[in-house]
């Protein structure tokens, strides 16, 4: 089935996101294969490949893939069969995830590839859900167990309730009175320095107003070169599941930080739990939304001030293990401790922010990955005196 | 069966490979922006060219440049104008969608008919410049805070991108975008091309000039490898000077039309010295100069 192309061309290296897969799919409802291999060939590749380097790892797979296909006339039939198929939209029960201590990071992942083997042959329409039943041994205490999700996203959305989906509500157009507060707090990170070359662009109102009585009031506008905040901030939050009970505490800060025009550059970016390989551009954590860690970590320089936002509470197996993200279909080579160490290597200027209250960090059930996390980064509690310390921390020579 | 979508067939003036044209097509069809990636004078900037003319459409190009920003596609409100002409012009200042200048994407949106709109050399810019367009390519739209007006995009314009490679581009934004890859032409390719520009063009001076053309090109240590531009702007030199075919490879008339930068130059006659025994004669022509 045309799935399979899919895994093909992974196997080989062509890194094919669901949303270009959805987009080749909706190509090929519109026709534009054309009746022709070649056709349908400069369809795939224009749609699944955005570098010539990897042009020939497309060639590889589709020639993998394609090599029963020889007469180009079977090919509209072959594509609608596939059609029918798509890979199968899994997700995790709460269930799951509630149950998920009693069982290892190993025996999940095999059980889901048992599960997801037998629905390959199946058509879609409908989550399947794997769950081993149970009763919850965990409060909302902002635990977030260590579900597994599989695939893309489910086509099927509304059947489903996820109780643990990891959205944010819009976070823009979210206003929050209190997010003035933290706002004050973020003003403090300034380092201001004057730009001594660059065209002069900002109005000198002093200038502008002693020149204009000089000319008896005959307007004479004087311009200077801006006084430039140095300060870059880099934000990076966490969007899981068990921060939804935080998410006003959240928009609050990311609302005041948005506002805070102050600063010479702030980049926002989002994870799920644990940063690993890629980071992601929205709250929703798609990894057609995302961008590679690394590419971050070259672009922004490491005078970045970083703030990173999340209840550090995960199974320790997603900071420790190799393959311990808890996003199934991902696979992290190295543990997730060491994109911590890394993150906080490049930028030696990096406070973590916990919106749950520091009282409870030594009892919550995140404990064990708190205090690892503690080790890496200063961490301190998401409130306006929290946010006041890490400001100072960071505005630490380091 | 299949829906003809098959619009843009090309233009007249310009070579377009099977591949391509497909791709064009595809993203037109998907209504998703068309990414086109290359060395310099493989025919990126034209093909947005020569899709306007192909399929009767009004071309817009915004280039790119290092400084340029984002918002500058979308609007530019000149506060300047405007405290001026409150002081000295006789216009009226209360209405501020006077001083606001739609840039080369708010030009498309506001088009009456649907335009190519052809975003020149996007590698240029910022590495976020990219991202920073990706809502307003999405959505085609953009609000104006300062007017409380949306533009909205009448007719979704067909958006060209050209890369040079300079820069990598964000995955975020590639993952939206129909990407074609134009690979510099083999000499057949070059000859069709050679052929839409110069019809009568004789035959020998042609195969000798694309000879020297691409043995140029294996030079590695030139670090400006002549493109199609600069072999077609040599072709004429050739002409209009009346030079033989004949002396073509022996003396390379009018180098400099190919390999504009200096080193280039010196680079060419290290290598000749270096490996004499590959091109003698052009040695000894480039010594007695
Ligand atoms: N496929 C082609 N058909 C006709 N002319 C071409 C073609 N490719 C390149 N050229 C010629 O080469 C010149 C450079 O092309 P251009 O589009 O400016 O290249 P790029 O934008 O890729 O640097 C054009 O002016 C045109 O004369
Ligand atoms: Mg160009």
């Amino acid at each position: 089935m045309f799935t399979d192309f899919y895994y093909i061309l992974k196997k080989h290296g062509v890194p094919v996101s669901m949303n270009e897969w959805y987009t080749l799919l909706d190509a090929l409802e519109m026709g534009l294969a054309g009746s022709s291999l070649t056709t349908f060939y400069h369809l795939c590749r224009a749609v699944l490949v955005k570098t010539e380097a990897h042009y020939d790892r497309f060639d590889l797979a589709f020639a993998e893939y394609f090599h029963g296909v020889e007469t180009p006339e079977d090919l509209p039939e072959t594509i609608w069969e596939w059609l029918d198929k798509n890979l199968p939209p899994l997700e995790i029960t709460e269930e799951m995830r509630r149950n998920h201590k009693q069982l290892d990071l190993e025996t999940l992942k095999k059980m889901l590839e048992e599960r997801l083997k037998e629905q390959t042959e199946e058509h879609h329409g409908g989550n399947y859900w794997i769950g081993t039943g149970g009763t919850s041994p965990f409060g909302h205490s902002g635990y977030h167990p260590g579900g597994i999700r599989i695939g893309g996203q489910s086509r099927n959305k509304s059947a489903v309730k996820v109780a643990g989906e990891r959205h944010f509500r819009d976070f823009r157009n979210d206003t929050v009175l209190d997010t003035r507060q933290f706002q004050m707090a973020l003003r403090k990170l300034r380092q201001f320095s004057t730009r001594l070359e660059g065209p002069k662009t900002e109005l000198d109102i002093e200038g502008t107003v002693e020149a204009t009585s000089k000319n008896a009031g005959r307007l004479e506008l004087v311009w200077e070169r801006p006084r430039e905040n140095a300060i870059k901030v880099l934000l990076v939050m966490d969007s899981g599941g068990s921060m939804t009970p935080y998410t006003r505490l959240c928009n609050q800060l990311f609302t005041a930080a948005n506002r805070s025009k102050h600063f010479k550059d702030l980049q926002v970016y989002y994870f799920h739990n644990c940063i690993y390989d890629l980071l992601y551009l929205d709250p929703r954590c798609v990894v057609s939304n995302s961008v590679e860690t690394k590419y971050v970590l070259r672009n922004l320089d490491s005078d970045y001030r970083v703030l990173l936002v999340g209840d550090a509470s995960m199974a320790p197996t997603e900071l420790t293990a190799r393959g311990g993200i808890i996003d199934w279909g991902q696979f992290n080579e190295e543990p997730g401790i060491v994109w911590m160490r890394r993150f906080k290597q490049h930028f030696p200027s990096s406070v973590w922010l916990n919106p749950i209250p520091a009282r409870y960090w030594e009892i919550t059930e995140g404990a064990v990955t708190i205090k690892m996390l503690q080790d890496i980064f200063p961490m301190f509690e998401l409130t306006v005196e929290g946010l006041d310390m890490a400001v100072k921390k960071l505005r630490a020579k380091n | 069966m299949t829906k003809s979508f098959g619009e843009y067939r090309g233009s007249s003036n310009y070579i377009v490979s099977d591949e391509l044209r497909n791709a064009v097509n595809i993203a037109i069809a998907l209504q998703k922006p068309l990414l086109i990636k290359g060395d310099p004078g493989t025919g990126k900037t034209m093909l947005a060219q020569s899709i306007a003319e192909g399929l009767g459409k009004r071309l817009i190009i915004w280039n790119i440049k290092s400084t340029t920003k984002a918002q500058e596609g979308l609007y530019v409100y000149d506060t300047v104008q405007r405290l001026y002409d409150s002081q000295f012009g006789d216009h009226d200042v209360s209405d501020i969608s006077h001083y606001i200048k739609l840039g080369k994407l708010g030009e498309a949106f506001v088009s009456d008919e649907q335009v190519v709109l052809l975003i020149d050399e996007i590698d240029k810019a910022d590495l976020e410049f990219p991202n920073d367009l990706l809502w307003e390519l999405d959505q085609m739209s953009f609000y104006i805070p300062e007017t409380k007006e949306t533009i909205v995009a009448k007719h979704r314009p067909i958006v060209v991108i050209t890369s040079n490679a300079e820069k990598e581009l964000p995955d975020a934004f590639l993952r939206r975008c129909i990407f074609h890859y134009i690979a510099f032409p083999d000499p057949e390719g070059m000859k069709e091309i050679i052929k839409v520009h110069y019809p009568d063009l004789d035959k020998k001076l042609m195969e000798q000039c694309l000879e020297a053309f691409y043995w140029l090109r294996t030079i590695p240590e030139i670090q400006k490898k002549p493109s199609t531009s600069e072999l077609l702007d040599w072709l004429q030199a050739l002409v209009i000077g009346g030079i033989s075919p004949k002396r073509i490879k022996e003396e390379l008339p009018f180098l400099g039309v190919l390999l504009k930068k200096n080193q280039d130059l010196d680079a060419l006659l290290w290598h000749l010295n270096n490996r004499p025994q590959s091109r003698i004669a052009h040695r000894q022509s480039f010594q007695t100069r």
